[in-house]
């Protein structure tokens, strides 16, 4: 799976969640929930979800390193890539 | 037509799940009912044959009213007059029932009367709905169509916007899912607005309300769930919500006068904790459907619970029983609110828990000033039930159980 396809999913799933929201509109360096005002059980279904597509553990202790949309973008490369 | 919550009068039939002749048994999803706070799957109360139909799908339904004849287990055929009454409601009525199944393109004999799209009834008129079955609903709304852009009727019986007409909208409309985003509409948003409007200002005018407020120490229960979730799954991991009602239905043990309904100038305790919580919907308004005997379950199906809750509450279709049911609310701000939440009781409950947004706090422990997770939680109760003196120990004890979150 490449970058584009990777972004493809995620744009995706955050859809899903937050389908009011349009993905151009947002600061992707600005905390991700504030941008898309979804609170933690939005972003646990948000991380179940990708955690599912990509198959890989996202464990909660790498929170901390999915807090933007593009801190995000980055962790599914670096951790996608394997699969 | 049940009543699901003092701020429902009306409620419209979109889908019949069984056919006369078919056995029903208590707790059976007989019926999809659109209300202002979404599709409600309309459960059974008795066990029985359902015998016919009263209610027309699209026909919009005052509480109270019967929609169908359900024979009870045992009870005889009804009588020839029975029949003839049914058979005479029928007739009064302009089209028999007809299945909510997608059908393509029949002869488009739809009257322009008979649906409700935003070109054939008049503008502004709260209330009105666009009539969808509810799996055309939750592609809309999934793909981020506008309902309100659907200006003819669907193909489905009775102009019924099916399935089919939606994906042939989404694919006549390629790659623009951010624009036409917000489902809940202009109308849609006050129609749950009124709901909340008209249950609110019977709290404000019936419940006389006292209010209590408490500041907790929330380390151990945050600890506690971080160590829980280091090795899990994301499907497994648990929020401190689940904690907030694990530890709510442990203190109603104690303190049953807040877990109730107070109807007839009576309050009848409940001996189950059916826990509504509070959930906000995208677009306007929120619901508080229940998490039922809450103190029953141990903190990972409790979890399950919150989140089936959740995703379907999300999706616009949840159950009658869950917007019934509740005795008692818990309105959680979540970690991006504020230190403190004043809440208005839900009638006919008696109480209702407020939970702040927890953030790091100096706490004075053992003589020792230490950084710790705090959060403010408060208690709105009726004082016809109970008064300050319990609430304040119902309030520490819910802390208490939060103290020891490996013992919920």
């Amino acid at each position: 799976m490449n970058t584009i396809e990777i972004e493809a999913v995620l744009k995706e799933e955050i859809h899903r969640i937050a389908p009011d929201i349009d993905v151009t509109t947002i600061d992707r360096d600005a905390n991700l929930q504030e941008e898309f005002d979804i609170d933690s059980m939005d972003f646990l279904h948000l991380v179940t979800a990708l955690s599912s597509r990509f198959n890989i553990d996202m464990p909660q202790a790498d929170y901390p390193r999915m807090m933007t949309y593009n801190a995000m973008t980055a962790y599914l490369n670096e951790h996608a890539w394997s699969h | 037509m049940p009543s699901l919550g003092p701020d429902m009068e009306a409620g419209t039939l979109v889908e019949w799940l069984i056919k006369p002749g078919d056995d029903v048994h208590r707790g059976d999803i007989i019926a999809v009912v659109e209300t202002h706070k979404g599709a409600i799957e309309i459960e059974v109360f008795e066990d029985g044959v359902l015998e016919t139909y009263l209610a027309e799908i699209g026909k919009t339904i005052p509480v109270g009213t019967p929609m169908a004849v359900i024979r009870g287990a045992g009870q005889d055929v009804p009588s020839r007059d029975q029949q003839l009454l049914a058979a005479a409601d029928a007739t009064t009525q302009k089209k028999e029932v007809a299945p909510a199944e997608p059908v393509h393109k029949t002869a488009p004999d739809t009257k322009p009367d008979q649906t409700v799209s935003g070109s054939s009834l008049p503008s502004g008129k709260p209330g009105m709905r666009v009539r969808i079955t509810p799996a055309a609903r939750r592609r809309a709304k999934e793909s981020g169509l506008d309902l309100m852009s659907f200006e003819n009727p669907g193909f489905g019986p009775e102009g019924v916007i099916t399935l089919a007409d939606v994906e042939a909208r989404i694919d006549a409309k390629p790659g623009a899912p951010g624009a036409a985003a917000n489902v809940a509409g202009p109308m849609e948003k006050s129609g749950m607005r009124k709901a909340i409007a008209a249950a609110m200002s019977r709290s404000k005018r019936e419940i006389p309300h006292y209010y209590l407020g408490h500041t907790i120490d929330l380390s151990k229960a945050a600890a506690f769930v971080t160590q829980t979730n280091a090795n899990r799954p994301p499907a497994e991991r648990l929020l401190l919500g689940a904690l907030y009602l694990k530890a709510v239905a442990r203190a109603l043990g104690k303190y049953p006068e807040f877990n109730g309904h107070f109807t007839g100038d009576i309050f009848h305790p409940n001996a189950a904790a059916h826990i509504g919580m509070a959930i906000r919907i995208r677009g306007g308004g929120l619901v508080a459907p229940a998490i039922h005997n809450t103190e029953s379950l141990d903190l990972d199906s409790v979890m399950s619970a919150i989140r089936d809750l959740v995703s379907r509450v999300r999706a616009g279709r949840f159950r009658s029983s869950e917007l019934s049911d509740p005795t008692i609310t818990i309105s959680s701000l979540g970690d991006r609110g504020v230190d403190t939440l004043y809440g208005v009781i839900y009638p006919p409950q008696v109480a209702l828990i407020g939970i702040g947004t927890p953030s790091t706090r100096p706490w004075v422990q053992d003589g020792v000033l230490v950084p710790r997770q705090i959060a403010n939680i408060s208690l709105a109760a009726d004082h016809r039930v109970s008064d300050g003196h319990q609430g304040a120990l119902f309030l520490r004890a819910i802390s208490n159980f939060l103290q020891a979150p490996e013992t919920l």
